[in-house]
């Protein structure tokens, strides 16, 4: 188990770091060159990891299109396993959200990308109306463009999704009603005289929200690329404004996002569909890799898909010099939360019902981790 | 990647301002509209949707499952998602946030048929129930719905049209006016009686809410002249409505015509009429026999289609809800608008400040001290704006005082800047020349004021 692995080798760094400073006597203040290698190595994680999600999309973007040419039952598995591999990536680069940066500042794409809860039936037929979606609407929309979907998404209700990685995930999967599996969406559905009218519009549009995808991710990682804008705006701001973009990222999202949103609002309604990726039973995993952007965020290290590693100063090491009792809570919070989040059974839409106790006791280990976090980010702008 | 770098300095110097949460430490007490622990320092589209500080750890995490509910679309039953089924048949909108977008703000549509997303009309011929509310259009209801869950009739659809007054400021400057007119068409079910006055509703945002519902009675109180016994022209009414929880009239602090007491029962009864959704407030949908016999027979949703704790999440997040921070509070220009906003009047009834009291039983809503520039009281504002639509003590010219606060932000967070309860002003500039009545007097100093002291006095307005 990939958690295992990063859960002992989280504690293993701890207590060396722990360690170190403990025979070092002193609390030693940290230097500004410190603080500005700290930010360097952020940004090439920020970038490494936009780099992946880009990648990854690409692949699926050219699944997508081989499937739609010539739909197969194994094109269409094969799109579905490359979606979720996507997500890995994707779901670690959201602890680069909630501070006005590129990928949610005022004409930010996070809402085009990653949007939900999303109410399908703008998209596609839905179980009890047949006829419902854009692909099936040919009086009021005879063409779908790109353009059309960017200006629809959001556009009726904060729910009228469009586009991104959960709309590919609906119309890959189809709605989930089984206790025990995804949606199973058939690969029929894209094929003429198959499963669904409209085949072809269909296809035409899980192209177009792979290509958006890909454009949208790609405007954000160019920001952070070494000659972007926004990476160098980011790099030249005084340390404080980037320690509280960062903590106010890894505060908000294990908080507000991931722990409430995500978590403990699925497990207050205990709808099945209040769950991230509610149509491919994901959600576990993105938790995980919500999780683990946030760890990677504060330890300064970032694993690629194809294994190799970013690593350099971390604010970790840099809290562990200004105060280690703080540090130490931040270490203890994220030990919690490990350990709490593993415990929660998957799939995710069965644990909020079945195993509410779980889902609440790593929802407690996010909030206290967002608190830690605070205090750190405190300690660091002294 | 148009305009990314300008606005990303601008975040920055918003993300300099906060510590934590969008809350910063060291603060100017005339900025700080929402208190100590409900004013926030997000300026972005997400303005109206910021929670406030301080809160427990069980009303955040209400906090977020309210938010879920309030954006969440309602579908007809039977569906998937039972906990979320019961919509219609009869509605004007699918979810709270199709009318209060990120919280915000409704607006009329740009073209006559266009769609409308945040607005409605009630039906009012003038009489009242044993209680005091607006005795309900027989077939009708008491709101034109202008939607319907599929194989159901909706009841009309309304056509909106515009004429344009002109006139002029004192110093000659021209300014145009436009005032609506309603058209019902596609009624279907029967004709509706000319008795019948329409009267129009805009979803107002909804930040800053639990604050005004924790003002205390006595401080309203203390503005109330319904006679005008002191004779300058301002009355201030308090419109004393229906507390079905309580059982008996209480003070109404909420919509147009202050006719609802309370932020449960304002959203039960938005979930029942709006939305075709019942509840233990609300245990009948608006669909009548008649209608229900002129359709196929339809699916229900089972009662109550909202559960009561449903209703207290929804409660708790708008109550929850931090107020943005006022800008620009160290400029000359906001310094010199201030002062002009006292001195022709609109202090008046626009109340800067109160502190609000101790029985919350969310403990950071206490004793904050808040500027939402409104008395919550009712007043005459002329036959210009008049809806001709007594509701409980407010007669048919009576409206009101809009709160302030959160103006300027709206056309950030709603992409227009629609304002009173028809969305009829194009801006804070019209809003104000169509004050009459009480507000006369003002309205006309407003009128003598010279260029720049109007842009003074809109550009204080806009920073609130």
């Amino acid at each position: 188990m990939k958690i295992r692995e990063l859960y002992t080798k989280f504690f293993r760094d701890a207590l060396i770091v722990t360690t170190i400073s403990l025979l070092s006597c002193e609390m030693k203040s940290v230097t500004d060159e410190e603080f500005a290698s700290a930010a360097e190595n952020y940004a090439d994680i920020v970038l490494a990891n936009y780099q992946d999600s880009y990648d990854q999309t690409i692949k699926l973007k050219e699944l997508i299109g081989e499937f739609v040419a010539d739909p197969t039952k194994e094109g269409f598995t094969a799109c579905k396993e490359q979606w979720l591999k996507a997500r890995i990536p994707y779901g670690q680069t959201e602890a680069f959200r909630f501070y006005g940066g590129p990928i949610d500042d005022e004409d930010g794409p996070e809402g085009l990308i990653n949007a939900w809860p999303m109410d399908e039936n703008y998209i596609d037929y839905v179980e009890g109306d047949e006829t419902a979606g854009m692909i099936n609407n040919l009086e009021e929309y005879p063409e779908i463009t790109k353009a059309l979907l960017v200006k629809l998404n959001e556009s009726f209700s904060e729910e009228s999704i469009f586009t991104g990685y959960h709309a590919i995930e609906f119309l890959l999967w189809g709605q989930d009603f089984h206790e025990n599996s995804p949606g199973t969406r058939p690969y029929t559905d894209y094929v003429v005289g198959g499963s669904a009218p409209n085949p072809e519009r269909r296809g035409l549009y899980l192209k177009l929200i792979a290509d958006l995808l890909l454009d949208h991710l790609s405007a954000v990682k160019n920001e952070w690329e070494k000659d972007g804008a926004y990476r160098a705006t980011f790099l030249s701001s005084p340390k404080n404004e980037v320690i509280t973009k960062i903590f106010t990222a890894l505060g908000e999202f294990s908080k507000g996002e991931l722990s409430g949103e995500r978590m403990f609002v699925a497990v207050d309604s205990k709808d099945q569909e209040n769950e991230h990726s509610c149509f491919s039973d994901n959600t576990i995993s993105d938790i995980i890799n919500n999780f683990q952007g946030i760890v990677n965020v504060y330890t300064g290290e970032y694993t690629k898909v194809d294994g190799s590693k970013i690593s350099g100063t971390s604010y970790a090491a840099l809290a562990t010099k200004v105060n280690l009792e703080k540090a130490r809570a931040v270490d203890e919070a994220i030990g919690e939360t490990y350990k709490t989040i593993s415990a929660i059974p998957d799939p995710f839409d069965q644990a909020i019902i079945e195993n509410e106790d779980e889902v609440l006791k790593a929802v407690a280990a996010l909030e206290d981790l967002s608190d830690a976090f605070a205090d750190v980010s405190i300690e660091l702008k002294k | 990647m148009r305009g990314r770098r300008f606005i990303s300095v601008l975040l920055l110097k918003i993300v300099l301002l906060c510590l934590q949460c969008n809350y910063r430490t060291d603060f100017s007490a005339e900025e700080l509209s929402g208190g100590l622990n409900f004013t926030s320092y997000n300026f972005s589209k997400d303005a109206f949707g910021v929670q406030g500080s301080n809160l427990t750890r069980s009303e955040s995490r209400f906090f977020q499952s309210g938010n879920e509910l309030f954006r969440t679309n309602w579908v007809a039953a039977p569906a998937s998602v039972q906990s979320l089924d019961g919509l219609g048949p009869l509605f004007n909108a699918n979810s709270c946030g199709s009318c209060h977008f990120k919280d915000g703000r409704g607006a009329p549509p740009d073209e006559p048929n266009g769609t409308r997303f945040g607005l409605l009309w009630r039906l009012n011929n003038g009489a009242k129930n044993k209680k005091g509310a607006p005795e309900p259009h027989p077939i009708y209801g008491k709101q034109i719905q202008d939607h319907s869950i599929p194989k159901a009739m909706a009841e009309a659809d309304i056509v909106i049209t515009y004429d344009t007054i002109k006139d002029f400021y004192r110093d000659g400057t021209p300014y145009m006016l436009f005032k609506p007119n309603y058209e019902l068409t596609n009624l279907a079910y029967g004709e509706i009686d000319g008795n019948y006055k329409l009267s129009p509703r805009v979803a107002s945002q909804v930040a800053g809410l639990g604050l005004l519902e924790n003002i205390p009675v006595e401080s309203l109180l203390a503005n109330r002249d319904t006679d005008d016994l002191d004779g300058d022209g301002i009355s201030g009414k308090a419109n004393y409505v229906w507390n079905i929880v309580e059982d008996k009239k209480t003070i109404g602090r909420f919509g147009w015509k202050a006719n609802q007491p309370t932020i449960f029962q304002q959203s039960a009864s938005a979930f029942n009429g709006d939305m075709g959704l019942t509840s233990s407030l609300f245990p009948e949908d608006e669909f009548n026999a008649y209608q229900e016999a002129q359709n196929t027979p339809l699916p229900e949703g089972g009662y109550p289609e909202i559960s009561d704790k449903q209703l207290e999440r929804i409660t708790l997040y708008v109550q929850s809800l931090a107020i943005p921070a006022k800008r620009n509070t160290d400029k000359p220009q906001y310094l010199k608008g201030r002062t002009l906003f006292y001195d022709i009047g609109c202090e008046s009834c626009h109340k800067a400040s109160f502190t609000t009291g101790q029985n919350s039983k969310i403990a950071s809503l206490n004793n904050q001290k808040i500027y939402p520039y409104t008395d919550l009281l009712l007043h005459d504002m002329g036959e210009d704006l008049a809806d001709g639509a007594p509701d409980f003590d407010a007669n048919g010219n009576e409206w009101r005082t809009a709160p302030l606060w959160g103006l300027g932000l709206i056309k950030t967070v709603n992409k227009h800047t629609r304002l009173l309860h028809d969305g009829r002003a194009r801006n804070i500039e019209q809003a104000i020349l169509w004050h009459g009545g009480e507000a006369a007097s003002s309205k006309n100093e407003f009128l003598n004021l010279t260029k720049k002291e109007r842009e003074d006095l809109l550009f204080f307005i806009e920073s609130l």
